[in-house]
Order: structure tokens, then sequence, then C-alpha cells
């Protein structure tokens, strides 16, 4: 006689088939009552957090993460948003357009967030933007493009909390023409990163009496940069570089073997070198020059109390390295955004009184209400001015000096260099 | 009525169905399924019937992005002639890849289409003026309207999707029937032979580039409609790569894979987010094991197992 191997278990197909018909049940209730879930008034604030956790952004996704979770971890110790905790909801938007679009989906009709956060690469936010206005989602980036104060997004999208390209780039033109020299050569990749900057420089280092003598675009796949160095015309007394991504090793290094020791004032911006250590093998030819921060990595001699705090608060030291990990280089020029928007948002919510989601509205009001933003530790970076007009902040830039391998501050530009005239109202524009 | 006819208009009402009872999120990404589907679907007329291996399919769904993007951006195009702009767009570039690529054959082609598409993604990035190259740009919602409907409403978009999917489904399951089809599926199974049998294969395989080639475009020009954005991240490799996955997932050579392989792997990277940070692992073994078992795919397998007349 044969025997069952396997005894019966009572698993009827029938029995299935209910199981699973409650279970779709139960599902589609949870997610089709977001309103009567949300109308808890002791349900925590859900902040959908997109962020570059894989793609090209990882390495600014990792920082933008821990300083997310820093500055709510602030928020909640201090009592949270009108007496109710604050939850990050994240999703990896893998620096991906596509994928953007889908997690701001996900928050505003599946993950019952009450508002959408995060993330820098501008395509992930231009891809992203138009879905949370269609879903009515407020959406707060820190992205630095100018895509906010250009006018192409929407009322729903803001960027209160990190400054943008146009004012970054056209804030260092005085500085360079005081201090550097006249007659600049631009080096920038050949996409529209690169022409944001050849277009913004440009012509606000010709306001300030300067001129541009040489544009270099650089292919956006090039490898090997000492073919282009001969196109530097010989009377250049700067030069301004923006290449980005891996290959920006190789650049300062091919520019430093070409010139050798005597060479034009360099000025750059850090975003190149973001998570990257400036003692890294090869970077030494940066010695003596310029960078863009927005705000400086190193622990500057006179290091504001709130600069300290919140150092401390997201575990970073004084060199800009995560405190567990020497090696682990922070995004510091750019993290800070993220603590300053969760701060705006708590602001505007409380300012709003903000209750569930169809309070949104008031809480956009709110943020575009706000102007003058103090610094403090809501501001670590420094004092801002909020346009809600164009929905993006103001603020001031730092310019550091690469001495014995560290990035010591040589100049702080002051909100008025960072100003430009409007080119949008969302204000007018319906919800 | 034949069983796949039945099929596939019993899946199209299925699709239509679906809105009324999925919730908001899962109908908004079944949205996104149908336009990534109609990629797919053009990519199978190339790989999955023809045989024809394309690294390139990125360039004929950013053609047809950019030619529906660009023309409504800059010239204000209505939304019909917008997407006609788009289909030609995309015929014009499938037909001159096509024309060039075909001269060579199996590892050869695969490059040869991944270096036109490549250079089709720097061309976007280098004429940053008018396509924001790699940030791209929005497409303003006033402007995606079709005949009074408002295509970037909820409704809107998922019946637009639906309504673009089902053409292209009843086309390519027409196309794979027709003596046109039968004559690719020949070359796909032994080329010489087609050849000796007296077809010009050359240009039956020209003429299916440009065919998978548009139909991509539309997809492209669909996604750009519907979701209101158009940037060069849509020309780039991975885009290239993505369509070759869905078929492979669902079945290369069915009519219905497509479909279902998009659908599987776009909620297999939903998911598997939810549970971990390392998601792309576990979608990786996922892939891996269904590449070791289903070989045929998810529909391939079905039919060969199971129900032989599956189209």
């Amino acid at each position: 006689m044969t025997q069952k191997l396997i005894p019966p278990s009572g698993f009827t197909r029938r029995g299935a088939l209910k199981t699973l018909g409650l279970g779709a049940g139960a599902l589609a209730a949870t997610t089709a009552m977001p309103g009567f879930i949300q109308a808890q008034s002791s349900a925590p604030i859900r902040i959908g957090f997109q962020v570059h956790r894989t793609g090209i952004g990882a390495s600014y996704g990792r920082w933008y993460d821990r300083t997310s979770q820093a500055a709510v971890k602030r928020i909640n110790d201090a009592g949270g948003i009108n007496g109710r905790m604050v939850e990050l909801v994240p999703e990896d938007d893998g620096t991906d357009a596509k994928r953007g679009a889908e997690v701001i989906e996900k928050f505003a009709t599946q993950s019952n967030c009450d508002v959408a956060f995060g993330t820098l690469f501008s395509h992930v936010v231009i891809g992203s933007a138009p879905r949370a206005g269609e879903l009515k989602l407020p959406y707060f980036v820190v992205s630095e493009g100018h895509h906010v104060a250009s006018g192409m997004l929407n009322r729903y999208t803001l960027q209160p909390g990190i400054t943008d390209v146009k004012s970054q780039v056209q804030a260092m033109a005085p500085f360079v023409a005081a201090n550097l020299g006249k007659k600049v050569c631009m080096i920038f990749p050949d996409f529209a990163f690169g022409h944001d900057h050849r277009d913004y420089f440009s012509a606000a280092f010709e306001a300030q009496g300067g001129t541009i003598n040489a544009m270099i675009a650089i292919p956006p796949t090039e490898t090997a940069f000492t073919k282009y160095f001969p196109q530097i015309p010989r009377d250049t007394e700067v030069i301004y570089h923006v290449m980005v991504g891996p290959a920006v090793l190789t650049f300062v290094k091919e520019l430093g073997e070409f010139f050798g020791p005597s060479r034009p004032e360099l000025f750059g911006f850090i975003d190149s070198l973001e998570a990257v250590d400036i003692a890294s093998p090869g970077l030494e030819f940066l010695e003596g020059s310029y960078m863009w921060e927005g705000n400086p990595r190193y622990a500057q001699a006179d290091q504001t109390e709130y600069d300290k705090a919140f150092r401390a608060a997201v575990g970073v030291d004084d060199n800009g390295a995560s405190v567990s990990d020497s090696r682990d280089i922070s995004t510091y020029a750019h993290m800070f955004g993220c603590w300053e928007t969760l701060n705006i948002i708590k602001a505007g919510m409380e300012a709003s009184g903000y209750q569930g989601q169809g309070d949104r509205a008031a809480l956009i009001e709110a943020v575009e209400a706000m102007s003058a933003m103090p610094l403090g530790m809501d501001h670590p970076q420094g004092a801002k001015i909020f346009n809600g007009k164009t929905h993006q902040t103001f603020g001031h830039q730092y310019i550091t000096r690469v001495e014995s391998g560290k990035l010591l501050l040589a100049h702080t530009t002051s909100i008025e260099d960072t100003l430009y005239e409007d080119e949008v109202d969302y204000t007018t524009r319906s919800f | 009525m034949d069983r796949a006819l039945a099929l596939h208009l019993g899946v199209i009402a299925a699709l239509g169905l679906a809105y009324f009872v999925l919730p908001a999120y899962h109908a908004g990404n079944l949205a996104r399924i149908m336009v990534l589907a109609i990629y797919a679907m053009g990519f199978n007329l190339a790989f999955g019937y023809t045989g024809l291996l394309s690294l390139g399919h990125a360039l004929f769904f950013g053609a047809g992005m950019y030619g529906l993007a660009l023309s409504m951006q800059h010239f204000g195009a209505p939304t019909l002639p917008a997407l006609l702009i788009a289909l030609v767009a995309s015929a014009l570039v499938a037909a001159v890849v096509g024309a060039l690529a075909l001269r060579t054959k199996g590892v050869a082609f695969m490059i040869v289409t991944l270096m036109f598409a490549q250079a089709g993604y720097l061309t976007a990035l280098y004429f940053s003026a008018w396509t924001r190259g790699e940030e791209g740009f929005v497409l303003p919602q006033a402007l995606r309207r079709f005949a009074g409907f408002d295509l970037s409403s909820a409704a809107g978009r998922y019946f637009a999707a639906l309504l673009l999917f089902a053409l292209t489904l009843l086309l390519i399951g027409a196309i794979v029937r027709a003596p046109f089809g039968r004559a690719l599926i020949a070359i796909r199974e032994n080329e010489p032979r087609a050849t000796m049998l007296g077809y010009d294969v050359q240009r039956l395989k020209w003429f299916a580039i440009i065919v998978s080639g548009t139909i991509s475009g539309l997809a492209g020009a669909t996604y750009a409609l519907l979701f209101g954005y158009a940037g060069a991240s849509f020309a780039a490799v991975p885009y290239s790569i993505l369509p070759l996955l869905y078929v492979l997932l669902g079945g290369a050579g069915t009519t219905l894979g497509p479909l279902v392989g998009t659908a599987f792997m776009i909620y297999l990277f939903d998911l598997s987010s939810s549970l971990t940070d390392a998601y792309m692992l576990i979608a990786g073994v996922v892939l891996v094991l269904l590449t070791m078992f289903l070989p045929q795919g998810m529909l391939g397998t079905l039919r060969k197992r199971a129900l032989p007349w599956l189209p």
C-alpha cells in the first residue's frame, strides 16, 4: 500500500479563493480610504522622500538620506508638527526620470503622503513635477536647478531650501573679476548643466567688465582632455571649469600636466568633487585654486554654532567626512538643503494650521508668503530670502581656496549678488 | 471570430474594466505599463518575430518623444499633428538606421544599432537649446488635450493609453498573421531558406525595422503626451535594454508577451523596492531564475506547454 508522503492540510481551492478575496478586499479598502486614515489626528505626517539610492546620484542620495533623517529626528524631538510626529517615507527614484514620476504617484495615491520632498538631479525633478502638479501633491525639491524659478514647473513644486544654479553662477562673477582676473576661459561639459554655466556666468562676468576669451565645450563621453587644452588662449588669466562625473579626476590631472608649475588662476564648482576627497591622488594640482561651495565642507575658523550643531546632528566631522568613516566624504555643499527644506515644510504646516491633505493648498500659500529666513538652527547654511512668486530661495554663496589639501573660506557673497529678475509668478496660477 | 482575436479583444476589454475596479495607484501604473508595452510590442516585431536583436530602439522611442514634444513646445502643434510628426520622425529615423544597420548581421547588428542610439542620445544633449539635453523639459498641461479630453487627467491618460495600446495590439495581431508577418517569422526561423524561396529578405527586414521603429516612436510620443515630460535619458542605453527584458520575460514572438513582461518588470521593481533597499539584487535574481527556467518567457512557455494556439 502506498502512503501519502504529504498529509492533507485541509487547504482547499475554495478556501484559498476566499482568503485571496478577503486579502484583496482589505488591500483595496486600505488603498481606497486614505481620507479615513488621514483623519486620525494623531497619525503621523507622512513626507514622501524621493531619494537617489541607486544610479548616478547615489552618493548624493546617501547623504541626502542621512541629513533628512537627522532633520526629522530633530523635528520629532521638539514635538513634531502641529502635535503630530513626522514620518519619512523613502522611495528610491533610481536617479531616473520615469521612476521618479512613478515614485511621486506612489506617494500621492498609495503611500498616503501629505507632501513629497527631496531629490537632486534635474531630470528626475522635471520628469516628476508634472505628476506632482496633476496629483496636487506639494513637491519640495532640493535640486539647485533653475527649472523651478524659470517657470517651467507648476504651483505645487517649490525649491525653498537651496539656491539655484543661475543665482550661484552669477554671484561668482564679481569675486572672479575683482580678485582672479578679467580674461576667463570657460571649460564645461557640452550638455545642459554646462550650458547653464556658460550662459549665466558669461553674461554676469561681462557685466562686471570681464571678457570670456574662449568657451571650450567637452563632449559628455570624453575621457581624455589634453587635446582640448591648446584651445586655451595664452592670455587667459582664469580658467573656469565645471567638469562633472568620474572624468573630473583625469581632467584635473591632465590640466596639471599641461600647465606645469605656471598656470592661470583656477575657479571651479565643487559639484564635480562632492563626495570626493580633495586630497585624492591627482587632485594636487587644485592646490591654490578656488571653488564654489553651497556650504563649506571643512569647518572654518569662524564656524557658526549652527553649523557645528548641524554637523553633529548629521554625523559629519570637521573635514566634511562621516564621523564613523573618514573616507566617506559628504556632499556638504548641497545636503543642508534637505535639512532646511524640512524645517520650511514644518514652518509652513504650522503657519497654515495643516491638518490633512485638504490643507495642501493652504500649505503652499503659507510657504509662498515666507520671505526672510534668518540664520539659525533651521537654516544653518546661512540666512535666505524666499521669493514666493518664483518658488525659489536666494542665499549666501561661499568661495573657498584649496590650501594644504583643505578648502578654506576666501569669500562669502551677499544675498543681493544672487538675485535676478523674476521669470514667473506662480501665485497667479490656480491650484 | 478566432480565438486569438477574441483573446486580444478580451484583454482590451479587461484593461478597460480595470480602470474602474483598481485603486488609483494601480490604475496609474497600468496606464504607464500600456505605454511601455506599446514600446515592447514594437521591439517584439523586430526581435521576437524577425529575429533582429537591436540594442538601439531607444533611438526610435526618443525620435517619437522629441517629434511630438518639440513640435508641441516650440511650434505649438496640436496633439494630433504632433503625433503624426512623431510617427513620421521615428519612421524616417528607422528607415535610415535600418538601411545602414541591416548591412550587418548578428553581433555586428547589435553593435551598430547601439552606436546609432548612442549618437542619437548625444545629439539630444548637443542641441540642448531646443531639448534641454539631459534635464529635459515639461510639456505644459494646457497643450496635452485631444478632442476636448484632458490627457493629463487620470481617466484621460488611462483611456488614451488604452486606445493606443489596443490599436497597436490589433495591428500587431493582424501583421503577424498576414503574409508579411509570416515571411518575417520565416526569416527568423531560417533566413537562407526564406531567401531560397524567393523572398526579398533584406527588404522585408527593412520594412520590419521601419514598422517596429514607428511603433516604438508612437510609445515615446505617447509617454511625453500622457506624462508631460521629454528628456534625453529616455534615449539612453538603458531604454534600449528595457524592451528587450520586457519581451524576453513575457515571451518573444507572442503578441501579449510584451504586456505581461512590462507589467511583471514594473511591479517586480515596485514591490521589491518596498521590501528592501537591495531591490535591484532581488530583481536581478528573479530575472536570472526566470531566464533559466522559462527561457521562452512566460507566455512563450505557456504556449509551448499548454496553449499552442496562443498568438
